[in-house]
């Protein structure tokens, strides 16, 4: 069994119809795979399909209205709110979305330190310096408040705070938007050697071509289900090896490819 | 529906109750004791306000459920006079204020960085001085009585609002949709009229409705350390003041009842206020 | 033909130039590519050529006049089509703000009538921007400026756009196409300026 697995698990979210009336509305239906450790799974679907709410399920930070269905698994146990309480942050991390999930009144490094006493790992200058090093950040980044950060380092900060602690499974959720060719490369190269290093790295993205070279295996989301699972090597030529016609559909109308929207109809 | 009660087969989180039926029933509740209160005044007529001297000072019971006061008024009938009076006071300040924070917050965002700076100084200014010595002040400067009352809570509670609806101007004015309706060739009075004011009118009604909470207790505060109405009307403040000699006698009901009947109403503005906010914002009031 | 001329723009006397001294053409019928690293204004070039910001600088001109009152002839949509929509506002009502589609309009851009009476967030990304193209692409207008508008869709949903625009290209409308990706940048475009 992977390191991170999910059976079965679906997200929705109760609304009111009407005034009084409610009724339920499933955003994500039935995902079952898994994340081993040392491989990226590229998780791709359309933005506003949903697919951030699946990082939000496992971490336990949907809204109160939210309705959570299957069993999310981290290393073989069950992860139920006391689990998850134990493992947040030691065990499994997120890389936020945006920029608002730092405090803006606060300078990174402190922000660092409060990650890392959290995460059972006292932080002192020596160590943060070293782990900022890692992710090409100096003592200005160290000292900056988040909006002085420029977009691509304001997302190597946010890695470099998920990881204080050393977690087994990483989840970024679209960690590369709004960033241009040359920083989203960084970042997902930050990515890649996290999971070279034997962690599980889970990437939420809506951008396929990004992420093909980093990958080890793409799951395929479409209107809130599982289309298909494919590694990433499939994705080549006309895609005649990849097993999901969906996934040719995608891949085919690329712009590097064919550009054509005609698989929309499969 | 019903069904959204029911606990899921699978594994998961248990569905939360429709937490908009508790709502919706305490906004009705509130409005229904706003009701009481209306009603109640006008069926009492002058009841209540006339003494009797044959029933001074009687401790509460089925023919006086508040008992009587030291001139043998009827203590509920008196307190339902003085709750109206308090909502006579309260929807006259209230609105006055929000008329003043409406004026201000459309000068600040309207009328140049200069008014803008200004206004914000005023509201500045307006929070930073203690409430209840500028209300004193006021109420003192203009002589005391109902309209002296009114004129210094309608002066003293208008800057949260003014700041609120500052933001909200803002932030529409610098939205994207804004700025495309301008693309489209669309007036500013265009742009007001179907952008701004859908965004502001509620708002402003969920401002107006939670402070009155505010205006009611600070009319019976003022009243109460005698600089507000005048000790020949019913207002709780009077009824308040009244009952402190009695106390110590052992007149308890005099100041129980006409107190507690105040915090009622308030808590009922509370109630109607969070209900219109909920339903005031569709996209929020789903949890 | 849409023209920049020495255009700059900051936001204050005291601040430096986000954006200095530009000049671009862009032809009507013309797709042209615009790229380069975050920060360097693209958007805020595209929001100046649109009218929608006063540059520091430098000015505007449509087919060498100023730029018109009233409708703008040069349409601005950034890649979030959720803000761009009042969100107290039913499809039908937000795109009959800028003018009244037919059914052949519609088509070109698949907005189906039957999203007419819901609110912005009740569609997906990618069919609300979809209602943005069409309600921007009014017959007044001559040049589109698309700021990373298909960045945040599916391959697919991208494709349709842009075969859609390219179409409208072909029929003469000019389109300023803003984006990181290159490969589509060089799929559409008939040549690519590097801010």
């Amino acid at each position: 069994m992977s390191f991170l697995q999910l059976e079965r698990v679906s997200v929705g979210f109760m609304r009111y119809e009407g005034i009084f009336r409610q009724h339920e509305l499933g955003l994500l239906e039935d995902l079952s795979f898994g994340v081993g450790r040392g491989e990226i799974v590229a998780l791709i679907g359309a933005s506003g399909g949903g697919k951030s709410l699946l990082a939000h399920a496992i971490f336990g930070i949907l809204p109160r209205n939210a309705v959570v269905n299957g069993t999310i698994r981290i290393d073989g146990s069950v992860l139920d709110d006391t689990h998850r309480n134990r493992v947040r942050g030691r065990r499994m991390a997120l890389v936020p979305q945006s920029l608002s999930h730092l405090d803006p009144m606060t300078r990174c490094r402190k922000q660092i330190g409060w990650a890392g006493q959290r995460a059972g790992h006292p932080l002192d200058r020596r160590k943060t310096e070293a782990l900022l090093a890692r992710y090409g950040l100096d003592e200005r980044a160290a000292n900056a408040f988040p909006h002085e950060l420029s977009g691509g380092m304001a997302r190597r900060m946010m890695i470099a705070i998920a990881t204080v602690g050393d977690p087994d499974l990483v989840v970024a959720d679209e960690p590369t938007s709004g960033l241009d060719t040359e920083a989203t490369g960084g970042i997902l190269r930050h990515l890649r050697s996290l999971a070279d290093a034997g962690k599980a790295v889970l990437l939420i993205t809506h951008s396929l071509a990004e992420v093909l070279p980093f990958a080890d295996r793409v799951a395929v989301m479409r209107g809130g289900r599982l289309e298909a699972i494919e590694p990433s090597d499939r994705f080549a030529g006309a895609g005649e090896t990849l097993a999901s016609p969906y996934a040719r559909a995608l891949w085919i109308a690329l712009p590097q490819n064919a550009f054509t929207p005609g698989g929309a109809e499969c | 529906m019903t069904d959204a009660a029911l606990t899921r087969p699978v594994t998961g989180v248990p569905v939360r109750r429709n937490k908009r039926i508790a709502t919706i029933a305490a906004t009705c509740a509130g409005a229904s004791g706003i009701a009481v209160v209306v009603v109640g005044s006008l069926a009492f007529g002058n009841f209540g306000i006339e003494p009797d001297f044959s029933a001074r000072l009687l401790p509460p019971s089925l023919a006086h459920w508040f008992g009587t006061d030291q001139f043998g008024h009827d203590m509920f009938a008196r307190t339902i006079h003085g709750l109206k009076l308090s909502l006579w006071v309260g929807v006259v300040a209230a609105t006055l204020s929000t008329l003043i924070a409406v004026g201000l917050a459309i000068l600040a965002t309207t009328c140049g960085r200069w008014a803008d700076i200004l206004v914000s100084f005023l509201v500045d200014a307006a929070m930073g001085l203690p409430h209840l010595v500028l209300l004193i002040l006021i109420s003192f400067a203009l002589g005391g009585g109902t309209h002296a009352v009114i004129v210094a809570v309608a002066v003293t509670h208008w800057p949260r609002l003014t700041r609120i609806l500052r933001a909200e101007i803002l932030q529409i004015r610098h939205a994207e949709f804004v700025i495309a309706s301008r693309q489209f060739g669309k007036s500013w009075w265009y742009v007001g009229q179907h952008h701004f004011l859908p965004h502001l009118v509620p708002q402003m009604l969920v401002g107006l409705v939670l402070l009155f909470p505010h205006a009611i207790l600070h009319e019976a505060g003022l009243t109460f350390i005698g600089f507000g109405i005048e000790p020949t009307k019913p207002a709780i403040g009077i009824l308040l003041s009244d009952s402190m000699r009695y106390l110590t006698a052992g007149k308890w009901w005099l100041g129980l009842f006409p107190g507690l009947s105040l915090v009622l109403l308030v808590l009922c503005f509370d109630a109607i206020g969070n209900g219109l906010r909920l339903l005031a914002d569709p996209r929020q009031a789903q949890t | 033909m849409l023209s920049a001329h020495h255009l700059s723009f900051r936001y204050s006397p005291h601040t430096p130039f986000i954006l200095e001294a530009v000049d671009l053409h862009l032809n009507a019928g013309e797709i042209v590519g615009l790229t380069g690293p975050s920060g360097r204004g693209k958007s805020t070039l595209g929001r100046l050529l649109a009218g929608q910001m006063r540059p520091s600088g430098g000015r505007v001109s449509i087919n060498g006049e100023k730029p018109p009152a009233g409708f703008s002839p040069v349409q601005y949509l950034h890649q979030s089509p959720v803000f761009a929509t009042d969100p107290r506002w039913r499809i039908s009502r937000i795109i009959e703000e800028a003018w009244i589609p037919d059914a052949a309009a519609r088509e070109d851009f698949r907005v189906k009538e039957s999203w007419y009476d819901r609110y912005s967030h009740e569609i997906s990304g990618g069919e609300l921007q979809r209602v943005a193209l069409l309600r921007a692409l009014a017959p007044e207008t001559r040049y589109l400026i698309s700021d990373e508008i298909t960045s945040m869709l599916d391959p697919l949903a991208q494709a349709e756009i842009w075969q859609a625009l390219i179409k409208r290209a072909e029929q003469g409308l000019g389109i300023l196409a803003i984006s990181h990706d290159h490969a589509l940048l060089q799929r559409i475009a008939s040549r690519v300026i590097t801010l």
